[in-house]
């Protein structure tokens, strides 16, 4: 019996071994995706996941956009722009785009689209992506003219990223929530197929204007499922039956490289590990209010060799509250080595020799928690771990309940410190120091329009952050992308998938 | 028989009642509804502008008393994260675990009604020793990781069904054995004890004493009496199995109910996931009412009790 069972398994392994690698993909034409988790509706103003974000930017076309490889911001849908002053802009854009069902591109769709998503009720999920818009206005046929609330530094970002045209007569006549599920844009992909939240066909679209940006698709057809166990991800692609997976952890990316059919590639992303110390909110008596406390924390932790450890590749230890990778985030300021000594000095003039107790509340991967708690323990503070989802977690932040608090932070995939600096110093319910200071900095940063103002004011808010070490930076992440080696494709810093511009060898 | 049936249905009413407002409530203990619904990273004043939109901030009480209101009248109200009527959600995914839950629950009456017959009669013999192992493998294993298991043998090492989705029957074919096998040890090990106590009971003594033959006397005598707790343990088995299905239903990634609530109670989807426990627990409750009548069927004696 058992000598049947152990020949089954060679047979089994000389198979598998003999058919190894990837096939099924480039043979009929189709990417298949693998995804993580699911994505609700298709309208890229209202959904939440970043899976469905990618979908949406295969789909609809902006106005301007964003050339990650040279890093500027180029004319998409609209042919040419321009500030008439600082509160305003007008659009010229091009003609005979059209859109998936045949509908012609013009002022209407676009002044449609902004004066439709910019409305309260609409229910748009990030606010900060529409609320410096007022109002659009047609000019004529392909002319447009865009009012702003306020003066916006991130305007041409946000143009070229979260804020795309759709069809106003389709759009009119399904609304928005079929529109979510029976998408209609001018991108290269058309939606074929979907499956409520967990599978979506894409077709290239023949008709995609030829001027466009992002370049006409060379891979027919995009199969995207979600798999939420990744060892089946791991499988399916080893197997052929993926071509495209993502988010995977350093150890299986490693035994996944070692597959001839498999390639792994790593690029680093905007998102950030950080501390967030309780300074002032809540009236609880916490060790961490004290500076020295804070900084001997900043000392006492292995940055570099935790983040090699669980992160590997390409995550480097951050000292700024923000991504070197943004701008504004300049890197001149106060820094905290590795030195647990230092760490055990600052402690006892802070008046804890012994060190101290307290809970740090954990919204990121346990391992990487337990390793920051195993290098405080080093020095005598030990640390109990809290984990939490991120909402109850953000309650008992916000409500000045937690001492500490580890996460992470991706600045929706932007690279401007705006949207992550001014999230935590700036004011807002998330900024656990209120110093008005901080907030006027972060304030001018985040509004004025000559770039300049802005580096220098946010270089203040930096300084000033990393010499009361108001916040402890961690380091970058990275993403770990397992394709299959027929497959040509780069990643980008900003977390969005680009298949359009992916090819087969 | 229907003063038993309306008392069995009062209670089920009254069950259904407490554990909706229970899941109700557990999911605002959990964490900011609006917080979660607003994904990471959300900023405070997108959190709050979701909290007004779907009518959040409202005392508990009175949003489960328009839940339940709106309930009875058919309309389970939208889901929070796709935006659409619950019930359009749930009318997709419930006939694929319902199918995985049958066919697992017949393969495991399949499987261990006879084996349990077999280990009974041939008691301390090698097919019940055999059983036995079955049964605490079956007990121990975490169905994930038999799932996981199969998928190694019969995904990569012999690619022979596929592992993931259920594009056509094949894609059942792994689901339906981790979840048939996990539900096996309970039915198998009943029948058994249930046979052994019947064998060596006085009525069988004289059947065999009259002169009946073997299998007469295990199908018509013993198995009728064996067979009386089984019908209320498969209802509850079923109960489990439903439960697997949330587990069998990620690993395999079938669009299933099972999937489909626990990513819904990750992301704070309430109308959802009180759909989905008022489909759940419907179902268990269902089962159980007909287990107990057909029970009360077979053995008038329960009837009173």
């Amino acid at each position: 019996m058992r000598r049947y069972l152990v020949l089954g398994l060679c047979a089994g392994l000389a198979l598998a071994l003999g058919s190894g690698g990837a096939q099924a993909g480039k043979e009929d034409d189709t990417l298949n995706v693998g995804f993580d988790a699911e994505a609700a509706t298709l309208d890229n103003y209202r959904v939440a996941s970043r899976q469905g974000l990618i979908i949406a930017r295969h789909l609809f076309d902006n106005l301007l956009y964003k050339d990650l490889d040279t890093n500027t911001i180029v004319p998409a849908l609209a042919k040419s722009y321009r500030f008439v002053d600082e509160l305003t802009m007008e659009f010229e854009l091009r003609r005979g785009v059209t859109f998936h069902n045949g509908e012609a591109f013009d002022a209407d769709d676009v002044v449609y689209t902004f004066n439709m998503v910019t409305r309260e009720d609409y229910g748009t999920r990030y606010r900060i992506v529409v609320d410096w818009i007022k109002s659009a206005e047609k000019i004529d046929q392909y002319g447009v003219r865009l009012h702003m609330t306020k003066p916006y530094a991130l305007a041409l970002e946000m143009l070229a990223g979260p804020l795309p045209i759709y069809p106003n007569e389709y759009f009119e006549s399904v609304g928005a929530d079929e529109f979510g599920v029976a998408p209609i844009g001018t991108g290269p992909y058309k939606l074929a197929d979907i499956t409520l939240g967990t599978r979506w066909v894409l077709e290239a679209f023949d008709g995609h204007y030829a001027e466009s940006p992002k370049g006409q698709p060379a891979i027919g057809k995009i199969d995207i499922r979600v798999l939420p166990e990744p060892n089946v991800q791991y499988a399916e692609l080893l197997t052929g039956k993926l071509d495209w997976i993502w988010r995977v952890p350093p150890d299986q990316a490693e035994k996944l490289a070692q597959n001839p059919g498999v390639s792994v590639l790593s690029a680093p992303i905007m998102r950030i590990g950080y501390i967030h110390f309780n300074v002032n909110a809540g009236t609880q008596d916490l060790p961490v209010r004290k500076k020295k406390v804070r900084q001997a924390i900043q000392h006492a932790i292995n940055r570099q060799g935790i983040a090699d450890a669980f992160i590997g590749g390409s995550a480097k230890v951050v000292h700024t509250a923000c991504n070197p990778a943004q701008f504004g985030c300049m890197q001149d300021v106060v820094k905290y080595d590795y030195d647990p000594d230092k760490a055990r000095a600052l402690l006892a003039e802070a008046g804890y020799p012994e060190g101290f107790e307290t809970e740090l509340l954990v919204v990121a991967p346990r391992q990487q928690a337990e390793s920051l708690a195993a290098d405080l323990a080093e020095v005598g503070i030990k640390v109990r771990l809290n984990e939490q989802q991120y909402a109850a977690a953000a309650d008992k932040w916000r409500a000045g309940e937690a001492s500490m608090t580890f996460s992470n932070w991706g600045s929706y995939g932007i690279g401007d410190m705006a949207l992550i600096t001014s999230n935590f110093f700036g004011g807002g319910v998330d900024d656990l120091v209120q110093d008005p200071q901080l907030s006027e900095w972060l304030n001018i940063g985040d509004t004025a329009t000559d770039p300049e103002v802005r580096r220098e004011n946010y270089a203040k808010a930096l300084k000033a952050i990393a010499e009361n070490a108001y916040w402890m930076s961690m380091w970058n992440f990275n993403v770990n992308y397992a394709i299959s080696s027929d497959l040509k494709f780069t990643p980008h810093p900003d977390e969005f998938a680009r298949w359009f511009k992916s090819s087969w060898k | 028989m229907i003063a038993f049936l309306g008392r069995r249905l009062l209670v089920a009413l009254g069950v259904t009642l407490v554990i909706t407002f229970l899941t109700f409530s557990l999911l605002f203990v959990s964490g900011d509804p609006a917080t979660a619904l607003a994904g990471a990273s959300s900023r405070a004043e997108d959190v709050e502008k979701l909290r007004a939109l779907h009518g959040l901030d409202r005392p508990i009480v009175l949003q489960y008393g328009e839940w339940l209101w709106n309930a009875l009248r058919g309309d389970l109200g939208q889901s929070l994260f796709f935006q659409l009527p619950v019930v359009d959600l749930l009318a997709g995914r419930l006939p694929v675990t319902l199918t995985v839950g049958a066919l697992a629950m017949g393969l495991a009456l399949l499987i261990g009604v006879p084996l349990g017959i077999t280990a009974a009669v041939h008691r301390g013999g090698v097919i019940d020793r055999l059983a036995l192992v079955l049964a605490v493998v079956g007990q121990a294993m975490p169905t994930f990781w038999f799932g996981l298991i199969l998928i190694v043998v019969f995904g990569m090492l012999l690619p022979v069904l596929p592992i993931s989705g259920a594009d056509d029957w094949r894609g059942y074919v792994l689901p339906v054995v981790v979840l048939g096998y996990y539900a096996t040890p309970a039915i198998m090990r009943l029948v058994r004890s249930g046979m052994i106590d019947a064998l060596q009971s006085d009525y069988i003594r004289t059947a065999r004493a009259n002169g009946l033959l073997g299998p007469t006397i295990l199908l018509n005598h013993a198995l009728r009496n064996a067979i009386v707790p089984l019908v209320s343990l498969t209802a509850v088995q079923f109960g489990f199995l439903l439960s697997g299905s949330i587990v069998v239903e990620s690993v395999f990634a079938l669009n299933g109910l099972g999937r489909l609530g626990w990513e819904s109670i990750i992301r704070s989807d309430l109308p959802t996931v009180q759909a989905i426990i008022l489909v759940f627990s419907g179902l268990f409750i269902l089962l159980t009412t007909c287990a107990d009548v057909l029970t009360a069927w077979i053995d008038p004696r329960t009837r009173t009790q």
